[in-house]
């Protein structure tokens, strides 16, 4: 039998299918004892939408796995950080086309106006000249950005 | 696998759960630690919760109004943040007082007095000037207002501040960037900005109970100051009997907004679909 802890890393996001939950730094912790097992998971956003897809796909794949008895706990503290993204998850991501995020800002965030600081590498094309399109994308976690140099759009996790 | 219709296939019910929509969510504080820690009431879950929820309104309320579509996702985005959070604190609130209240309790079953939000998330937007003053006098308000609860002796709600100043950042930054490029713009665009500021000031005092005013001077200065905008100098909105939003006295806008947000939920109670 596979080990929980296998099962449980192996369920993929479902808005980001190339990442597991592992490589999304969500899954906390796995615990087995007597049959049963308890998983933890974390929110990437407060309203992410997805939480209650991934606990129910956990349940789902556990169950499939010939673990009977699973139950699937939130934990709030510490908060998610794009950090947490593994190394394999980051390359999953660029190489889907979509930008991995850089280091997530430590403390207070002063407020800056105007374009923001750091340039993205585009995945498709591989240059440094780009532009932010919109801070907002089409999940809570992703933004909007463009090549210069190839006209493409592409997306980028954020920095939080 | 056939069916008669889209819908049919998507409440089919062995594979429901690849679809995020209608009743049945789970709680999202489910294997969070409810004790209560001792003198902790119900009350701050309850406003900051109520804030959220009733900003997160008006912001859906912009869905298919706004100007571009990517403002229109950026508006939509804050509005899911914030209902993150509402459900996230309504839910503690219905642990703290002991009530057993869900979140749909909270948002759907309570009457206008039994509301705690301030008033100035319940205004209706007259134009997108208004909402983006609403938004960012909010928005730097709230960010300041739950960086103070870090460290609050509720764990679950310094936890769940620790995620929203995450979130409030980046809100706070979208709002500034339009007061500036509205204000900074054409005679028009100003203008329309300035109106926006003036009509939402008088809802400012009311925010203030505790220290975080000077943070929140301080980075309005900065916006308006690189906008071109004048902070407007008119008095606060009066008080009932010196009662106000946080005591359950509201805007004759609450109402409808009410009226808006739970006719379906008290039209059918406990419907499930």
């Amino acid at each position: 039998m596979v080990t929980a802890r296998a099962v449980a890393a192996s369920v993929t996001d479902p808005e980001l299918p190339m990442l597991t939950l592992a490589d999304l730094g969500v899954l906390r912790a796995v615990d087995e004892t007597g049959g049963r097992v308890v998983v933890s998971i974390t929110p990437t956003y407060s309203g992410c939408p997805a939480m209650d897809t991934m606990r129910d796909d956990l349940v789902h794949a556990l169950t499939d796995a010939g673990y009977a008895d699973v139950e699937v706990r939130t934990v709030l503290h510490p908060a998610w950080t794009s950090d947490w993204i593994s190394e394999h998850g980051r390359r999953a991501l660029a190489a889907a086309g979509i930008a991995p995020p850089g280091p997530a800002p430590a403390g207070p965030v002063p407020l800056t106006l105007g374009r923001p600081r750091r340039g993205l590498t585009c995945p498709r094309c591989g240059c440094a000249d780009t532009e932010e399109l919109s801070r907002f994308g089409a999940t809570a976690c992703r933004a909007l950005w463009r090549c210069r140099s190839c006209a493409e759009p592409f997306e980028h996790v954020k920095e939080i | 696998m056939s069916f008669d219709n889209v819908y049919e296939a998507i409440t089919e019910e062995q594979d429901d759960s690849r679809w995020a929509f209608g009743t049945g969510f789970a709680d999202p504080l489910s294997g969070v630690d409810a004790t209560v820690p001792a003198g902790v009431t119900a009350d701050e879950c309850l406003a900051l919760g109520d804030d959220a929820l009733i900003m997160s309104h008006r912001l859906q309320e912009w869905v298919t109004r706004a100007p571009e579509l990517e403002d229109e996702v950026a508006l939509a985005n804050i509005g899911l943040d914030l209902l993150g959070q509402a459900r996230l604190l309504l839910t503690r609130a219905g642990q703290i007082d002991g009530s057993g209240r869900g979140e749909d309790d909270f948002a759907f079953l309570r009457d206008e007095h039994e509301f705690r939000n301030v008033r100035l998330v319940e205004l209706d937007d007259g134009h997108f000037g208004h909402l983006v003053a609403r938004l960012f006098v909010f928005g730097v308000w709230r960010l300041a207002l739950l960086r103070r609860l870090l460290d609050a002796t509720d764990p679950v709600l310094a936890a769940i501040a620790a995620k929203a100043v995450k979130e409030l950042g980046y809100h706070r930054e979208y709002a500034a960037g339009w007061v500036v490029r509205l204000g900074d713009g054409t005679d028009l665009s100003h203008q329309r900005m300035q109106e926006g500021l003036d009509a939402t000031w008088p809802y400012v005092p009311e925010l203030f109970q505790g220290p975080e005013r000077a943070e929140f001077d301080e980075v309005v200065d900065q916006v308006l100051a690189a906008a071109t905008l004048h902070r407007p100098d008119g008095g606060a909105v009066g008080a009932v009997g010196g009662r106000a939003g946080r005591d359950g006295v509201h805007t004759e806008r609450m109402g409808f907004l009410l009226a808006d947000l739970q006719s379906v939920a008290r039209a059918h109670p406990g419907a499930t679909w």
